[in-house]
C-alpha cells in the first residue's frame, strides 16, 4: 500500500512541476506584454502613429516614419525572399536526392543559423560600401534571413502532400511542371503562407543587420535608395538616449512593433487552421 | 484452411448473384473476337535493375473490361502503369518492349508521354480528389490542358455534366458542384476520380484496385459503373480480389511472380484454367 501511495505522490509531483515549467515558458512572453503595456501604452496615442518624432524638449511627437519604414523593409524582403525561398523549397521538394538539393539544404540551414549581424556586415559590404545606406541594404539584409526560413517551410510543406495526388496530376495528362505548380504547391499552399508570415514576424523585429544598412532616419523618407527609419531601430535610438520622453516613446514604439508581431502570427495561426480546412459551406 | 475455403467460395460458378453471373458471361464471346486495342510485346518493366515484370506480349480488346490479377507483388500495378507511361515517373524505373494502343506505339521515338497519359485514363487504389478544388474544377481539372488544343466539343459545364453522368455521381452533386471535393465520402471521391478521367473522353481507362479503400455499397457501386463503361471505352482493372474479377470482367489476365502466367476469357480462367499455377491461385493453394 505504501509503495502505491508513494507513486501516487511523485506522479502528483511530477506532473506538477510539467505544470510549473509550461507556466514558466510562457512567463517571459506575459511579463514582457505586461511591462510593455504598462510603460508604452500612455504614451500611444493617434498621433504616435501619425506625427514626426519631434525634436528633444518638444513633448508629443510619434513615429510615423519608422512605422511606414518598418513596412517598406518587410515588403522588400519579401519580395526578395518570398520568390527566391519559395522557388528554392519547391527545387528541394522536387528533386530531393540530388547533390545540389543537399548542398542547398545544408547552406539553407547553415545561412538559418547565421547571426543576422553577419548578414547586415555582408549587405553593408555589397550595397552600402558603394551606394550608402538605404532603404534597399536594408530590405535585401532582412530578404537574405528570410530566404532559408521560407525555403525550409516550403519544402516541408510539399513533402506533406501526397504523392498519389501528384500521381494523379500527371495521369491526368499533366506535365510535370504544371502537376507542381497547380495541384501540389496549390495543395500546400496555406501551410506556406503560415512559414511566410512566421518568416515576416521573425525579420519584422530584426535589429543588427538594419543598424549599419537602412541606418534610420529621423526624417520622413520612403525612398529605396535613401537611410530609411525602422521601429526597431526608433527604439533602440531612442532607448539609449538620456532623455525621458524619448524612453516612454521607446516603450510606446516596442509595444506598436509585438502588437505587429503577434498579429502576424495569429494571421499564421489562422491560415494553418484553414489548411485541415472544414468544409466549404 | 480459411484462405481457401473462402476461395473456394469464389468460385465464379456458385458466388456470383445470377444477375452478375449472367453479365459475366454474356459479352464474353463477342470480346473473344473484338479488335485489340492494346498490345504489348516483350513488355519488361525495371525499378533499378530489377524486372517488376518479364517479357509480357499481350492483346488487351477493345470495348471489354479485362482484368489482372496476381498475389501482392506480382507487377500486376507495373503492367498497369506501362499503359500509360506512368511507371517511368518513378526515379530510376525505365520499361523496355512495346506497347501499342489503337495501333500507335506509346513508347515510340518522339511520342510525348503526356499525350499518351491524356488519351488513356487513370484511377489509383486510394480517390485522389484535388483537396484545393470544387468538384467541379476537380471533373474539369483535365480539361484544361485538352481544350487548350480544341480537342473536344462542347463547353465545359456539359462535360462536366456528361463525365458526372457517365460515373453515376451526377444525382448526388449536382447541387453542390461549387463544394470542396474533399467533402465527398470515400465513395463518392472515387466514382469523381473516375468523372475526372472520364472528362477528357480517354480511349482506354486504367483501374488500380479502384475499390481496394471503399466500403461493401461503394465497391458495387463502382462495379457496376466498370460494367457500364465497356460499351464506350476500354477499361483495364487491376484487382487482387478475384471474385470482383470475376464479377466485371470479359477477360482475365494472371500474373506470377512479373510474368504472364495466362490471359484468357474470365470464365475460362475461372472455371477450366490452362495452366497449373493458375488453378493453384484461384482455389486458394496460394497467394
Amino acid at each position: 500500500m505504501r509503495t502505491a501511495r508513494s507513486r501516487h505522490v511523485t506522479s502528483g509531483a511530477m506532473i506538477g512541476l510539467t505544470y510549473l515549467a509550461a507556466i514558466l515558458a510562457t512567463l517571459p512572453l506575459v511579463l514582457i506584454l505586461g511591462h510593455l503595456v504598462a510603460k508604452g501604452a500612455s504614451s500611444l496615442s493617434l498621433s504616435f502613429f501619425t506625427h514626426m518624432p519631434k525634436p528633444v524638449g518638444e513633448s508629443g511627437g510619434g513615429m510615423a516614419n519608422a512605422i511606414v519604414g518598418t513596412l517598406i523593409l518587410i515588403g522588400v524582403a519579401s519580395l526578395i525572399g518570398l520568390p527566391i525561398g519559395i522557388g528554392a523549397g519547391l527545387y528541394l521538394a522536387e528533386k530531393r536526392r540530388t547533390p545540389l538539393a543537399n548542398v542547398v539544404r545544408f547552406l539553407s540551414d547553415v545561412l538559418n543559423g547565421l547571426p543576422s549581424i553577419v548578414i547586415g556586415i555582408f549587405a553593408w559590404e555589397i550595397l552600402v560600401k558603394p551606394s550608402g545606406f538605404s532603404a534597399l541594404a536594408g530590405g535585401v539584409a532582412l530578404g537574405a534571413m528570410m530566404i532559408p526560413l521560407v525555403t525550409r517551410t516550403t519544402e516541408e510543406m510539399l513533402l506533406v502532400v501526397p504523392n498519389s495526388l501528384r500521381e494523379a496530376a500527371l495521369a491526368l495528362g499533366y506535365a510535370r511542371w504544371r502537376a507542381s505548380i497547380s495541384v501540389v504547391l496549390r495543395t500546400a499552399l496555406a501551410g506556406i503562407a503560415t512559414g511566410v508570415l512566421v518568416a515576416v514576424a521573425r525579420i519584422a523585429g530584426e535589429t543588427a543587420p538594419l543598424l549599419f544598412t537602412a541606418f534610420g532616419n529621423a526624417f520622413w523618407s520612403t525612398s529605396l535608395r535613401q537611410a530609411i527609419a525602422a521601429l526597431p531601430l526608433q527604439i533602440y535610438a531612442y532607448a539609449i538616449s538620456a532623455y525621458d520622453e524619448w524612453h516612454r516613446l521607446a516603450w510606446a514604439g516596442a509595444l506598436v512593433l509585438i502588437t505587429l508581431v503577434l498579429i502576424i502570427s495569429i494571421a499564421a495561426r489562422f491560415a494553418t487552421r484553414s489548411r485541415f480546412g472544414a468544409p466549404v459551406d | 484452411m480459411l484462405q481457401s475455403t473462402e476461395v473456394a467460395r469464389e468460385k465464379p460458378a456458385r458466388i456470383v448473384t445470377p444477375t452478375v453471373q449472367v453479365r459475366a458471361l454474356e459479352p464474353t464471346v463477342a470480346s473473344e473476337h473484338a479488335k485489340p486495342c492494346i498490345v504489348t510485346r516483350d513488355l519488361t518493366a525495371f525499378f533499378g535493375e530489377t524486372p517488376a515484370i518479364r517479357n509480357i506480349s499481350s492483346s488487351i480488346p477493345q470495348q471489354a473490361v479485362t482484368a489482372i490479377i496476381g498475389p501482392s507483388g506480382c507487377g500486376k500495378s507495373t503492367f498497369l502503369r506501362c499503359l500509360n507511361r506512368m511507371h517511368e515517373t518513378v526515379p530510376g524505373a525505365r520499361v523496355e518492349g512495346t506497347v501499342e494502343i489503337l495501333g500507335s506505339p506509346i513508347y515510340g521515338e518522339g511520342t510525348n508521354p503526356i499525350a499518351v497519359r491524356r488519351h488513356v485514363g487513370m484511377v489509383f487504389q486510394r480517390p485522389t480528389p484535388f483537396p484545393t478544388m470544387s468538384i467541379r474544377a476537380n471533373v474539369a481539372a483535365g480539361l484544361r490542358i485538352a481544350a487548350k488544343k480544341g480537342e473536344l466539343e462542347g463547353s465545359t459545364d456539359e462535360i462536366v455534366e456528361e463525365a458526372l453522368q457517365r460515373a453515376g455521381l451526377w444525382a448526388e452533386v449536382k447541387d453542390r458542384l461549387d463544394e470542396s471535393a474533399t467533402a465527398l465520402s470515400g465513395g463518392q471521391q472515387q466514382r469523381l476520380c473516375i468523372a475526372r478521367a472520364l472528362a477528357t473522353r480517354p480511349r482506354v481507362i486504367l483501374l488500380d484496385e479502384p475499390t481496394a479503400s471503399l466500403d461493401p455499397l461503394s465497391v458495387q457501386k463502382v462495379e457496376e459503373l466498370v460494367y457500364e463503361l465497356r460499351d464506350s471505352v476500354t477499361v483495364v482493372i487491376v484487382t487482387h480480389n478475384m471474385q470482383q474479377a470475376a464479377r466485371v470482367s470479359d477477360r482475365t489476365a494472371f500474373l506470377l511472380a512479373g510474368e504472364l502466367v495466362e490471359f484468357g476469357s474470365t470464365r475460362e480462367l475461372f472455371t477450366a484454367p490452362r495452366d497449373p499455377r493458375t488453378e493453384s491461385y484461384i482455389t486458394g493453394r496460394f497467394g
